[in-house]
């Protein structure tokens, strides 16, 4: 069962991938969908026993690597964390396949993308199922090329393919600094296993190590190392900039990838990684900062984006960071709660978005929508849901996990803590404004499309609303219905040994008694954001425009997201282009080839030359140089021999 | 099966087929025809049996394994001695596995003088094989210099336009380092008065001298590696050579070098190693990041591919030089899987070039559209390329950095920027051949892979595949030897450093 669970999604993907052409688009759809909605059925006992009872497990399949000291499995790891995140992974996995059957009918290539979405979903599964270092990085990396494959999934838009190199490269960056921890990892503790590495690690506490010169204390090393890949995969500031452009592939993908799963898998990380990170104030708070830092940072460019996919992958975004502070005042628990509730209203909105951008003949500028409630009702309901969970409105899934999020940040008395806190309710009031300017703009006011779309306007095949009704259902009860277990009374029984938080970080426990300003702030400012944004899009409609040409600048700067994608073609992009350039045609060329063979050829010719002109022909030239050689060789012998 | 000569057999399988494709008379087209058949044939054999040295390999003993030993002339202090252990072993297998592949994907691109490229091909892999089965540095010297000589055919005859001057090149700059070589090995027999390379493993040889003979054989391995910044024979001869020739001179030809480190400088050499050990990991480093820079400007396919080999190769010498387990053994898995994957890249070019006649990047694009099942093939070895774990490039270049970073943060750190650079120019590259609209008239007719393609790429994407999910297969065969190896070299060098910290 365990076994079957995870590898369904693979046998799925090899059959739509290699055998596609013969068992046709249908076979394809059919084969997958079963695969993961089966997998999504084991999912719910493993669940049971793993989390509810308490029976973790762990396990092995084959021997991957093993050289000297360093051996890593494939190896199968079941306790609270992965059972969380196999229920989260199989289900929104198995409503995204389902909407995609009827997102993608006009779609040439059908069995590839099925592939490609249970290939995704398979690897996934291995990087919350890894029991050591290095399998969590195969689990990493496949996910980052699943990705790639489906931003890039038509191929024929460059923007496309740009966007999917973009994703894989800025990908591989935060990589670096994962395969570096990893290595760290291995050079202190000798092993690269979880089980092992989180035993060893009270004793590690006072260590320091060499890093590229600088001393730095062992732990911190490892984390914040280990950390630079949370930020590349989970898109926290500096290196989010893939995470816009991947709007380019197909809805259902931003959906399970790129709002559901795959970004969350950083916070996963840090989670499971909780024994190391614990110890080590420095990365915790480095953690805190950037998870803060982000959530405002990207609800502040939501504000002014005007295609639909990119406001809410700017959301995503903000999200994260809100999983990445509260991980970050040691509030575990709560960071998955908030994973968790996101899943699903997240991948909601996105379903839902991608339900209007079918609806408007492939339409993603908001600009061009409007008018169109009354003819795409069930949507309309549906992104109400969405919308209401993510702006954190009792009693939806975000409520709850965005509450405890913020009042753990709080009660953690910590400064970084309290920066949190405050940009947290700051990003809270921008979060329900740019959910509800989404909400206004796509569905109210003025129908903004030409008459050829808006005759078109139609609500989706049932194969779409189903999967999003079922993800509703998770965005309204998840938070009230997991509450007790994730972070309530029963928390500690229910995460067992699969986080661990430190005896001195009480943050989530002193997060139930927070004043009472603190619990409302979080309501009070979605609700002023959701009327600000009413009398803003609709009561008063001039207003935007008549703001964004009065504060220009600001308004530039959010639109241009920062200009963080102009900074790094300029540090990093065009640099490094230029200086290849110069290193091959200078470096390879005018050095290293004209000093070397060629100038060393060159130089022969012309030795050759001179040498033959030597050769005169006259016979007193001949006996001149050789009585100097013998005049030569004869004094040698004499003064040195002699 | 135990008794028979099995290495020799693997050695000189080929040569006899060679011989017997040169009596070979008749119509031109019929000996083309024969003589197609017979390497294809004679080297599938030679692949079957080299098969048996892999299973029959015997992974608990460190030593040397299927050792023949015969007297060459009485008198001479001089043997034909060959044997391999868990460092040759494989190398072996590679190149007999490569052979195949390669006069399948000549079958239609080579139609001029096609006896005599089938001959060169089977020479060339009995030298091969020969080089990395010698036990005897007189022997191995003659397989090491003597490959030069089919290989330097292969592109000035079988070549593109600039032939000629690639083929001297490539020529002329591995034989300079060749001569110093030489050198040392005399200076080796003199000093030590054998040239039987197992008796040599435990020799003991001056300090002040390793120094020199150190720098000998480095001319000769760095070059043949080839290691920054005696690198630009490499794109040059890479560029002209014909698929088939990029292949093995990417497969095995490189290893050689990094074999060459293997079997002498480390063993016989060990105090020079660890002296020199920070220049090969400052030079190593500047080849990873400086050839990925280079990679990036390419607007030539091979070029490219050849620009990574040097970043890759860049990887193994890092790994060799870490003198650890991780390091050393990383460093070997890397030559095989670069082996296996930069051939097929190679392959990977050739399939349209052989369709188009030209290698400008520019003149692709597109090809998806009509060839999707080269797409796939192309993207996983692009993949593999790019060190993707499931693949064989994770294993080897995330075995020798986990080995570097224990000896040195500092090249762990910059070669590791390997990682984001690598995956910037192959999928860059394939982008920009693979992807975007197929926009040029002539492409609108290009044919996706035929069956015999078909048969070249699947062996390598399953081994690909199988190396990087179950290294083990490989890893177990390499394990003994390269303790001993490790052992070995600490301690010689224990007593100059003490400090140099615990064998992991």
């Amino acid at each position: 069962m365990y076994s079957a669970a995870i590898f369904l999604p693979l046998i799925g993907a090899i059959i739509a991938g290699f055998f596609g052409r013969i068992i046709g688009d249908r076979g394809a759809q059919i084969v997958t969908c079963i695969c993961l909605l089966t997998s999504a059925v084991l999912a719910v006992p493993i669940f049971y026993q793993v989390a509810i009872l308490g029976q973790a497990r762990d396990i092995q399949v084959l021997q991957w690597i093993s050289s000297g000291a360093l051996e890593a499995s494939w190896a199968l790891r079941f306790d609270t964390l992965s059972a969380v995140m196999l229920c989260v992974v199989t289900w929104v996995s198995s409503a995204v396949h389902v909407y995609s059957i009827g997102y993608m009918s006009h779609d040439k290539s059908i069995p590839r993308f099925m592939s490609y979405l249970s290939l995704f979903t398979f690897m996934m599964l291995m990087l919350v199922t890894a029991d050591n270092f290095v399998q969590m990085f195969f689990g990493w990396e496949g996910v980052g090329v699943a990705s790639y494959l489906l931003i890039g999934f038509w191929y024929e838009k460059p923007s496309a393919n740009a966007a999917a190199i973009k994703a894989f490269v800025v990908n591989r960056v935060g990589d670096f600094g994962f395969a570096l921890g990893i290595m760290a990892t291995f050079f202190l503790y000798n092993s690269v296993s979880f089980d092992a590495v989180f035993e060893a690690t009270p004793a590690m506490t006072a260590t320091v190590l060499d890093f590229a010169g600088l001393q730095i204390p062992a732990l911190t090393l490892i984390c914040l190392l280990l950390f630079i890949g949370a930020m590349g995969k989970s898109a926290q500031l500096g290196l989010h900039t893939w995470l816009p452009d991947a709007m380019e592939g197909p809805t259902p993908v931003s959906a399970l990838i790129h709002a559901a799963t795959m970004v969350t898998a950083g916070v996963f990380m840090v989670c499971r990684l909780s024994p190391m990170f614990e110890f080590s104030e420095t990365a915790l708070t480095t953690v805190t900062i950037v998870g803060a830092s982000t959530a405002i940072f990207a609800a502040t460019v939501g504000l002014v984006q005007t295609d639909i996919k990119r406001v809410i992958a700017y959301s995503t975004c903000s999200q994260l960071g809100y999983m990445f502070f509260a991980a970050g005042v040691s509030a575990y628990p709560a960071a998955m709660f908030h994973l968790t509730t996101h899943a699903f209203f997240k991948a909601l909105l996105f379903l839902g978005a991608g339900s209007v951008i079918h609806a408007m003949s492939n339409e993603q500028d908001m600009r061009k929508m409007g008018g169109i409630f009354k003819l795409i009702p069930i949507t309309y309901f549906l992104m109400w849901i969405g919308s209401l969970a993510l702006a954190g409105i009792p009693f939806f899934a975000g409520y709850w996990s965005k509450d405890i999020v913020l009042e753990a940040a709080w009660a953690s008395g910590s400064s970084s803590g309290h920066y949190a806190f405050w940009l947290g309710v700051i990003a809270a009031l921008l979060t329900a404004f740019y959910s509800w300017r989404l909400l206004l703009m796509t569905f109210h006011g003025r129908a903004r499309a030409d008459h050829h779309v808006m005759s078109h306007v139609h609500e989706s095949p049932y194969s779409m609303l189903i999967p999003m009704m079922a993800l509703a259902v998770g965005a309204i009860f998840a938070g009230w219905g997991l509450y007790g277990y994730f972070v309530g009374d029963g928390m500690h029984e229910f995460w067992g040994k699969a986080i661990f938080i430190a005896e001195n970080h009480t943050a989530l426990h002193d997060a139930h008694h927070v004043p009472l300003w603190v619990k409302l702030a979080p309501l009070v400012v979605a609700v002023l954001g959701i009327a600000a944004a009413y009398w803003a899009y609709l009561i008063r409609p001039g207003i935007p425009a008549a703001m964004a040409r009065e504060m220009r600048g600001l308004y530039l700067f959010l639109l241009n997201k920062w200009y963080f994608d102009e900074l790094y073609d300029f540090l990093f992009v065009r640099p490094a282009k230029r200086f290849g350039a110069f290193l091959w045609k200078q470096g390879d060329g005018t050095v290293i080839d004209g000093f070397g063979p060629n100038g060393i050829a060159a130089g022969t010719v012309m030795l050759a030359r001179r040498a033959g002109r030597l050769q005169t022909g006259y016979v007193y030239h001949y006996a001149f140089a050789m009585l100097i050689g013998v005049a030569a060789f004869v004094s040698w012998y004499l003064f040195v021999r002699g | 099966m135990s008794d028979w000569p099995l290495l020799s057999l693997v050695i000189f399988l080929p040569l006899l087929g060679a011989a017997f494709i040169a009596i070979v008379r008749g119509e031109p087209e019929t000996v083309a025809r024969n003589a197609r058949a017979v390497a294809l044939w004679t080297s599938l054999l030679t692949f079957v049996l080299s098969i048996f040295i892999w299973t029959g390999f015997d992974k608990g003993n460190p030593g040397f394994q299927f050792v023949e030993r015969a007297q060459w002339l009485p008198g001479v202090n001089f043997t034909y001695h060959v044997g391999v252990d868990g460092i040759s072993a494989l190398f072996v297998l590679l190149s007999t596995f490569l052979t195949p592949l390669c006069i399948l994907a000549s079958w239609k691109a080579v139609q001029e003088r096609v006896k005599e490229y089938m001959i060169a091909f089977l020479v060339l892999e009995t030298l091969m094989v020969g080089m990395f089965a010698s036990l005897d540095f007189v022997l191995f010297y003659i397989f090491f210099e003597a490959v030069l000589i089919p290989m330097f055919l292969i592109i000035g005859i079988w070549g593109g336009p600039r032939r000629v001057y690639a083929a001297f090149k490539f020529f002329l700059y591995t034989l300079a380092g060749s001569v110093l070589m030489l050198l040392a090995l005399l200076a080796i027999y003199f000093q030590t008065g054998t040239t039987e390379i197992p008796t040599l493993l435990t020799a003991k040889i001056p300090a002040g001298m390793q120094t020199w003979l150190w720098l000998a054989f480095f001319a000769s391995f760095a070059v043949k590696i080839p290691m920054w910044p005696l690198h630009t024979w490499l794109p040059d001869a890479h560029v002209e050579a014909p698929t088939a020739g990029s292949v093995i001179l990417a497969g095995v030809l490189l290893k050689m070098g990094g074999y060459g480190f293997l079997r002498f400088s480390l063993p016989m050499l060990p105090e020079a190693s660890m002296y020199f050990a920070p220049l090969v990991f400052a030079l190593s480093v500047v080849a990873v990041i400086y050839t990925s820079l280079v990679a990036l400007a390419q607007s030539d396919m091979k070029k490219l591919i050849a620009y990574s080999s040097v970043a890759h190769m860049g990887f193994v010498t890092i790994g060799i030089f870490t003198f650890n387990t991780q390091g050393i053994e990383g460093a070997i898995f890397q030559m095989l899987s670069h082996g296996v994957v930069s051939g097929a890249l190679f392959l990977c070019v050739g399939v349209i070039y052989d369709r188009m006649h030209t290698r400008e990047i520019g003149r692709y694009g597109g090809l998806v559209h009509r060839m999707p099942l080269y797409a796939t093939v192309f993207m996983i070895f692009t993949m593999a390329s790019v060190g993707l774990p499931g693949t064989s490039g994770f294993i080897g270049e995330f075995m020798v950095l986990v080995g570097a970073y224990q000896a040195n943060t500092w090249v762990a750190l910059l070669a590791t920027t390997g990682l984001i650079l690598g995956a910037a120019y192959m999928l860059w590259l394939y982008r920009r051949v693979v992807f975007g609209p197929l926009t040029r008239e002539d492409l609108k007719t290009i044919l996706d892979l035929d069956a015999r393609e078909v048969a070249i790429f699947v062996p390598l994407i399953l081994v690909v595949l199988w190396m990087g999910i179950y290294p083990t297969s490989f890893l177990e065969v390499i394990h003994g030897s390269v303790a001993g190896l490790v052992d070995h070299y600490h301690a010689s060098v224990a007593p100059t450093s003490a400090a140099s910290g615990a064998v992991r």
